[in-house]
């Protein structure tokens, strides 16, 4: 944390959630989430190309089995929920969302204060918020992009005449007379997917690093409170792997579940 | 919560990388699980023919050891019925031979009788003959009297 500020709960708490920010308004940058989340991808998925690059059909490595433990878990899910062609798009979309959503989740575990003091003199960034998912962009990216596809799939299973009609004809029926219900009913359908899909992982991983910094400005009270301090903040970081790992699976299968769904005719 | 120009940079990214999985990690990596897997399912299935097979050559092999005994049994048996066959064949053999041995031997015997007779028989005459001339004194014309002797000879 910087020291030329006075050090108040409020300072402390606004200079942990402010954006590494470049350029004004809309059209500004999180420096920090784009960095982290850039560099998660290309070292996750540098890793597993790596990995697939030295597959092979005979007695596995013991790296390559764990991939492929992660792989075929991941088959197995969208397996169960979604019927079609799954290899082509929607399963390695899912190992997409998982191990990308887990990776920039994972990002919580660092301890925030170590961190801010590493971003501030090694890389010399007042501010530098490390978490990605804990950024509303990049949850509502990860969302609305799941959202366009979905309705990309409806339009591509169903035509476009077939999808226009399920948005008046589904799910009540095709009487004229109840079609603004439906129309009003698929509305709702389709605003609230995406608003919950990116604000369930959001407020998950944002509560996650408020709690980290609530526990963080009690350490700071006393030696009573670095005692408990400490203590709960080891217990949360505990839960907190849990939680990392929950909303990732959880984000990876609302999206294989709204892309299934959008594969079914009504 | 500001919205900004981050939300498009995020999904250009998540966009690259559904792309790179899709092209790049997902397809190789399930092709090496799928043919491990028909591989596997090819081993198991060789197995369970390779245990059929197995049952199959036990069941041919008892098969074939029975029939070898009954074949052995079969040998011995007649190999038996053949020996004392044999056996019969060359007592009846022996009995021949011996009846013959004695047949000829007997004649034999008789053979050497009739000769020992027969000498026996000319050597009497001889001696009757001495007998008598020391007995008459004088010269038996053996001639004269041959016909008397050999009348003698023959009774004797």
């Amino acid at each position: 944390m910087s020291t030329e500020h006075a050090l108040t709960p409020s300072s402390y708490i606004t200079h942990h959630l402010t954006f590494s920010t470049s350029g004004q308004g809309f059209w500004s940058l999180h420096m920090d989430t784009l960095i982290v989340s850039g560099l998660l991808g290309l070292l996750t998925f540098g890793f597993l190309y790596w990995v697939v690059r030295g597959v092979t059909a005979g007695v596995p490595t013991k790296r390559q089995a764990a991939i492929e433990l992660l792989v075929e878990f991941i088959d197995d899910q969208v397996k169960g929920i979604f019927h079609g062609d799954r290899s082509k798009f929607i399963a390695p979309l899912a190992l997409t969302v998982f191990v990308w959503v887990l990776m920039m989740n994972a990002m919580d575990f660092l301890p925030i204060d170590v961190m801010a003091w590493v971003y501030e003199h090694v890389f010399g960034q007042d501010h530098w918020r490390a978490v990605p998912t804990s950024d509303i962009n990049t949850t509502f990216a990860l969302a609305l992009s799941v959202w366009f596809l979905m309705i990309f799939f409806s339009i591509k299973v169903k035509g476009l005449g077939g999808w226009i009609h399920e948005l008046f004809c589904a799910p009540f029926g095709s009487n004229p007379l109840i079609w603004p219900a439906n129309f009003l009913f698929n509305l709702i359908e389709y605003v609230s997917k995406p608003l919950s899909h990116a604000l369930r992982l959001f407020g998950n991983m944002y509560a996650g690093e408020i709690i980290f910094l609530l526990l963080g400005m009690w350490a700071a009270t006393g030696l009573v409170g670095t005692v408990f301090g400490a203590l709960l903040g080891a217990g949360w970081a505990i839960f907190h792997i849990l939680i990392v790992v929950l909303q990732a699976f959880i984000f990876m299968m609302l999206t294989v579940v709204y892309l299934a769904m959008a594969h079914e005719s009504h | 919560m500001d919205i900004t120009f981050t939300l498009i940079a995020q999904a250009l990214t998540f966009a690259i990388l559904i792309w790179f999985t899709a092209k790049f990690i997902w397809p190789p990596l399930m092709s090496a699980i799928e043919s491990r897997q028909k591989t596997i399912a090819d081993g198991l299935a060789a197995a369970e023919r390779g245990k059929h097979d197995l049952d199959l050559a036990a069941k041919r092999s008892a098969e074939l050891l029975r029939e070898a005994k009954e074949k052995a049994a079969d040998i011995l048996a007649s190999g038996d019925k053949r020996a004392t066959e044999i056996i019969e064949a060359a007592k009846l053999q022996a009995k021949v031979e011996a009846d013959r041995i004695i047949a000829g031997a007997t004649a034999e015997i008789e053979q050497e009788a009739f000769r020992a007779k027969e000498q026996l028989r000319s050597q009497v005459s001889a001696i009757a003959l001495a007998g008598a001339a020391k007995i008459l004194g004088r010269e038996v014309d053996s001639k004269a009297h041959n016909d008397l002797l050999d009348k003698l000879v023959a009774e004797m």
